[in-house]
């Protein structure tokens, strides 16, 4: 087992609680930007994929696990970050200048959203956010002129001070810029996390009663966190219309809201490996459905809705047997094996909550 | 004048009066508790002072602000921090998480400092940090500093709200039914450490406790509520011998 002998308060907040966590994600780090060089184009593009979901797995979980907030909404903000950049661009903003704005009008729009939204509480919230998803295929259409209707758009190629970047012709130069994402807004995460902000959804999400008395404003707290949230997964949009190479109304369905949710449920509410390895779980499940499909019952057969079959099952099981996701099984199993043979079955085994003082709503 | 004013307060729910026209008054560093019987309107008078409830009539004053003009979230930036009867803590965080939530209204620095998290964060988190550390000595709860709360006995998780409220360097500390579901041990502890909190920390209290003992033993002044209404008030021994009090708690007929 690891003692951590801490000599300063600096030793509980700084990034990595210890050399060998350093060492750890040091190592991660180097392996993802050698990554062009040790695999293929193909799988290049799965792990961008992977990537670019799990950015988009970041905002969600921001809100959802660390605010309490679900939203079956995202797709639509997915969509906002993704024509918001697009559209720059194409008013000859430089790449550099419009990703970042295309990321700030999203979390803006989400603000202005999330007034009249975030009153509603639990399911309520989920059947708002719901509309929210199939307006914005409504709006897409009716704005034509600028979005292209359902005709959809074609991203421009990027290019950074004359660099250029293409998902297609150069995949591994894609890949770096979607890192370079997905790590600042893994920091941006984890910076709020050991902040006080970051404290404050925690607060909101678990109390709003004693949130309120300990003097944190629960619209204004829900209010940052559903722009914030909005802003990471309006950077993923922009990236997925890129991935994508084309988009209209119907490539930001509710489907797809409806399978972030679940990626973040799967992989692990409240966590940032939860993104991680739920994005990895949404991106790879459906080649290796593919993959297996071929291997069983042979490449010509189609099997309609297997794919979300095998999604609804995994939720189901999950639901009932690992609440806390893929992160939550990972962080049992590396308990047993670091206290081993001390580790007890029901350790992670969680007590019914006491009495809640009545809600005051 | 007085720290915390209270005039005339009404609250009715439908046709029930919870509180009736409910005077008190608190002074500076003194210790005043409110019994009653249950139903009595205990916690609806301190869910009025933390502006969860909006009063019929009456006025509420605190420290020279009237209350009424805040919300329920300003008033922590006044200096009010209160405790719940049924334990309200953030159940997936760990304690000192807790105890740093009860520093958010001494937090300084915005948005955009905490996201690239500047070293003014970093110092000002180490100050929230220190701040929690002294309430934590004070409450013996380092082995359980790094605990989840969902893991937590009963008596501990009492502590721990506890200690959240004094994180946040209050000037009067609202305690509901601080003992609580507390043992004898537990409940002798609380005494004590009401009693520091009054000497030495300078804060004032106003708590709602049923456990007689612990009302006598540290309180100043008692104030015995009934239907909402002032039944009696004095010291902890003339409140006891007052025959409405008793009447209210045992029947008539019963001296």
């Amino acid at each position: 087992m690891r003692i951590h002998f801490k000599t300063s308060y600096h030793h509980d907040i700084r990034l990595f609680p210890d050399r060998w966590t350093f060492s750890v994600y040091g190592t991660l780090l180097a392996l993802a930007f050698a990554l062009p060089y040790l695999i293929g184009e193909f799988y290049l593009g799965e792990v961008t994929n992977v990537l670019i979901w799990a950015i988009a797995g970041l905002g969600l979980m921001l809100l959802t696990g660390q605010t309490g907030q679900a939203s079956l909404g995202h797709a639509a903000f997915l969509a906002i970050g993704c024509y918001a950049n697009t559209i720059l661009i194409e008013q000859g903003v430089p790449f550099i200048i419009a990703f970042p704005l295309a990321g700030i009008i999203t979390g803006f729009v989400g603000l202005l959203i999330a007034v009249p939204v975030l009153r509603l509480h639990g399911i309520y919230l989920a059947i708002a956010t719901i509309a929210l998803s199939v307006l914005a295929d409504d709006i897409i259409v009716l704005t034509e002129h600028w979005s292209g209707g359902v005709s959809g758009k074609f991203p421009e190629m990027i290019t950074i001070f004359g660099f250029e970047i293409e998902r297609w012709s150069m995949p591994s130069r894609f890949y770096y810029l979607v890192l370079v994402v997905t790590i600042i807004c893994t920091l941006f995460y984890r910076n709020l996390l050991r902040s006080p902000l970051g404290r404050a959804f925690a607060a909101v999400r678990d109390s709003e009663v004693s949130a309120t008395a300990m003097g944190v404003h629960i619209a204004r707290t829900k209010g940052k966190a559903f722009g914030l949230s909005c802003m990471i997964t309006g950077w993923a949009g922009a990236l997925m219309g890129y991935y994508a190479g084309t988009f209209n109304n119907e490539t930001f369905s509710l489907v797809i809201s409806i399978t972030l949710l679940m990626m973040i449920v799967i992989g692990g509410l409240g966590s940032i490996h939860g993104a991680f390895f739920g994005a990895v779980v949404v991106a790879f499940l459906p080649q290796a459905l593919s993959i297996l499909k071929d291997n069983v019952v042979g490449s010509g057969v189609a099997i309609p809705g297997l794919e979300t079959g095998v999604f609804g099952m995994i939720l189901i099981l999950f639901i009932l047997f690992e609440p806390m996701g893929i992160y939550g099984r990972w962080l049992k199993i590396r308990t047993w094996f670091e206290l081993f043979p001390f580790a007890r079955k029901d350790m992670f085994r969680r007590q019914k909550s006491y009495l809640k003082t009545e809600r005051l709503r | 004048m007085s720290l915390l004013e209270i005039n005339n307060a009404t609250l009715k729910f439908g046709g029930v009066v919870a509180v009736n026209d409910l005077s008190f008054s608190v002074e500076e560093g003194e210790v005043y508790a409110i019994v009653g019987p249950n139903g009595a309107g205990k916690s609806t008078a301190f869910n009025l002072i933390s502006r969860f409830y909006e009063p019929f009539a009456g006025s509420f004053t605190f420290d020279g602000n009237n209350l009424l003009e805040r919300d329920a979230d300003q008033v922590a930036d006044l200096g009010i921090a209160r405790t719940f009867q049924n334990i309200e803590l953030f159940e997936h965080a760990t304690v000192l998480q807790n105890l740093l939530v009860g520093r958010h209204r001494h937090r300084k620095t915005t948005l955009l400092e905490e996201m690239f998290f500047t070293p003014r964060v970093r110092r000002e988190e180490e100050r929230h940090r220190e701040a929690v550390e002294e309430v934590i000595d004070f409450l013996d709860l380092q082995p359980y500093r790094n605990k989840m709360i969902a893991g937590l006995p009963y008596g501990v998780r009492k502590v721990v709200e506890l200690g959240r409220a004094l994180a946040s360097k209050p000037r009067l500390l609202l305690l509901d039914e601080p003992a609580s579901g507390l043992s004898v041990e537990e409940t002798q502890d609380m005494r004590w450490w009401i009693d520091d909190i009054r000497k030495q920390m300078g804060i004032t209290v106003l708590m709602v406790e049923h456990d007689m003992g612990l009302v006598s033993g540290v309180s100043d002044r008692v104030l015995a509520l009934a239907d909402g209404a002032k039944l009696a008030e004095g010291t902890p021994a003339e409140v006891q011998a007052n025959p409405a009090v008793i009447e209210a708690y045992l029947g008539a007929g019963a001296v």
